[in-house]
């Protein structure tokens, strides 16, 4: 097998807050991801996904402290300064379709002219060439050619999907990252959006999902990653997770088991606040298989960070 | 409970959202209302609500005829019904805390004083411990907001809920957890359901019966 395409070593993130507070959103996260796969990295709101997607494109507040590294293609990310990150990582080697596309497009400007600026600095084309290479780039993201002299205003959240998934495929980066790309879609809007997003991981790219929506993660991924609490307790293989053996972390079981096609219950409490993560397991608090050991925190090893795992053969 | 007769409605009289929409909500019972994005639901969601006035047609609630809607709407109707929307953050004034926002109703209908009653018995109800009732929006998680607006929205025990995609920003184990708490106030009250949204499999578990709204078309529901 290749070198991956991304590997994340050991990547804490903490804020500073005011007061002395210290806020540890995402805490020793490893993983790594191969072209043509994705990952899909699943967990509750506040769980620290989305800011390990900002400290990968070094898109953090000042203060934030980052611990770790990342490496792509022989490079690291964050030791990196801004101006190489904004030179030669973001949209060239990296490209983010964002949380809600409606408010990362400019709205005084058409999507017609937002490609076209994208093109003209990521790949250097102008002129002539310019009109072709903007039509070519709506066509990748499956963006309607008749809509391109709108604002984005007036498009439906599925064509705005597109347009900012579009603009983040101009650079041709090889690695993707999606920010909770089907928050407030319908259904059908998901599954269209979700699997025009795994052509492109198909089409080679490495991609990786940021969700908490588990239908969506089932349909999208070859491997998910847990979160909970700033850090990954499950690292398992999509299929076997979603469909059988199941999920090992009691964590991931009880998310599952609280999808209305499932047993729809929910599981007993809410997550810790980030500045006040017990010693121990952060979820022990809320298991009902917590026992003495948890106090002691579990390391991930194996794809699995539990003293008490699910026997997935009997669960 | 709920009756929509032949209502017409949207943001301009030429091209209504809604056409000649039937809708009709028993008493205690729980109805899910399934359309596509754009389709008009929530338009129906806050008509059912009484914030926003239909072109045309018919609304009975509790058996009264609605005379008024928005800030027409009389009081003792207007508070029959609590409403739950999609998105916490911009159904929350940023400059409250939760517990201020929770007793808002009671204090705007001039019943402050059973401010604490309430709050005593609802935090826990969904789930707000600590210090959370302290903190203001920004302070909170989208989940943790989203339980304050349903404290908000049976403070005033309502015989009808309105929830309008009351999950579609939340992970599987809140939205599990949201849904029983409106569950556990109607098996408590009868008070009646409208569950607007998208996710069929959802409204199919919620609801005892789910209806389809067509996009720009009419429905009979």
């Amino acid at each position: 097998m290749s070198a991956p395409l991304l590997t994340v070593a050991d990547l804490s993130v903490r804020f500073r807050m005011s007061g002395g507070r210290t806020v540890a959103a995402v805490r020793d996260v490893s993983f790594t991801l191969a072209a043509g796969q994705c990952l899909a990295l699943v967990g509750e709101s506040g769980c620290g996904k989305s800011v390990l997607a900002s400290a990968l494109l070094g898109l953090l507040p000042g203060n934030a402290q980052v611990r770790g590294a990342v490496h792509t293609d022989g490079r690291e990310l964050l030791a990196a300064d801004e101006d190489v990150l904004a030179r030669e990582v973001r949209g060239r080697r990296i490209g983010l379709i964002p949380q809600s596309p409606a408010g990362h497009l400019t709205p005084v400007r058409t999507v017609r002219s937002q490609l076209a600026e994208t093109v003209r600095e990521l790949t250097g084309v102008r002129g002539s060439g310019l009109p072709d290479a903007v039509a070519a780039a709506a066509a990748r993201a499956a963006f309607p050619s008749d809509h391109l002299d709108r604002y984005p205003h007036e498009l439906s959240g599925g064509l705005a999907q597109r347009a900012a998934t579009a603009l983040a495929l101009v650079g041709d980066a090889p690695l993707l990252i999606a920010d909770e790309p089907t928050t407030g879609l319908d259904r059908e809007l998901v599954d269209r959006t979700v699997d025009e997003l795994r052509r492109h991981a198909d089409d080679g790219r490495g991609l990786l999902v940021i969700t908490h929506d588990l239908s969506a993660a089932a349909r999208i991924a070859d491997r998910v990653a847990v979160m909970y609490a700033g850090r990954v307790v499950e690292l398992a293989d999509a299929k076997g997770f979603f469909g059988s053996p199941g999920p090992r972390h009691p964590y991931a079981a009880g998310l599952l088991a609280a999808l209305p096609e499932r047993e729809f219950t929910p599981i007993p409490g809410m997550p810790p606040e980030l500045d006040a993560l017990p010693e121990g397991c952060a979820f022990a608090p809320r298991c009902g298989r917590a026992s003495a050991a948890c106090a002691r925190r579990p390391e991930l090893t194996d794809g699995l960070a539990c003293h008490h795992a699910l026997d997935p053969a009997h669960a | 409970m709920l009756e929509l007769r032949a209502v017409t409605a949207g943001y301009d009289r030429r091209t209504p959202v809604l056409r000649d929409v039937d809708l009709t909500v028993a008493d205690g019972e729980a109805v899910g209302l399934l359309g596509p994005s754009g389709c008009g639901k929530s338009t129906l969601a806050r008509v059912a609500a009484l914030l926003h006035r239909p072109d045309a047609g018919e609304v009975r609630l509790a058996g009264t005829p609605v005379p008024g809607f928005r800030h027409r709407a009389p009081r003792a109707l207007r508070t029959t019904v609590g409403v739950v929307f999609q998105q916490p953050r911009q159904a929350a004034d940023p400059r409250l805390t939760l517990r201020d926002l929770i007793a808002e109703p009671l204090r705007a209908t001039g019943r402050a004083a059973e401010v604490a009653d309430r709050l005593a018995e609802l935090a826990p109800t969904v789930g707000l411990g600590g210090d959370l009732l302290t903190r203001g929006p920004h302070e909170v998680s989208d989940g943790q907001l989203q339980r304050a607006c349903v404290a908000r929205a049976l403070v005033l025990r309502p015989r009808l809920l309105i929830c309008d995609e009351m999950t579609a920003m939340l992970d599987a184990s809140t939205t599990a957890a949201l849904v029983g708490v409106v569950e556990d106030y109607r098996a408590a009250t009868g008070a009646a359901l409208l569950a607007v949204g998208h996710d069929r499999v959802l409204l199919d578990r919620w609801c005892d019966r789910v209806t389809h709204l067509a996009s720009g078309s009419s429905a009979r529901a």
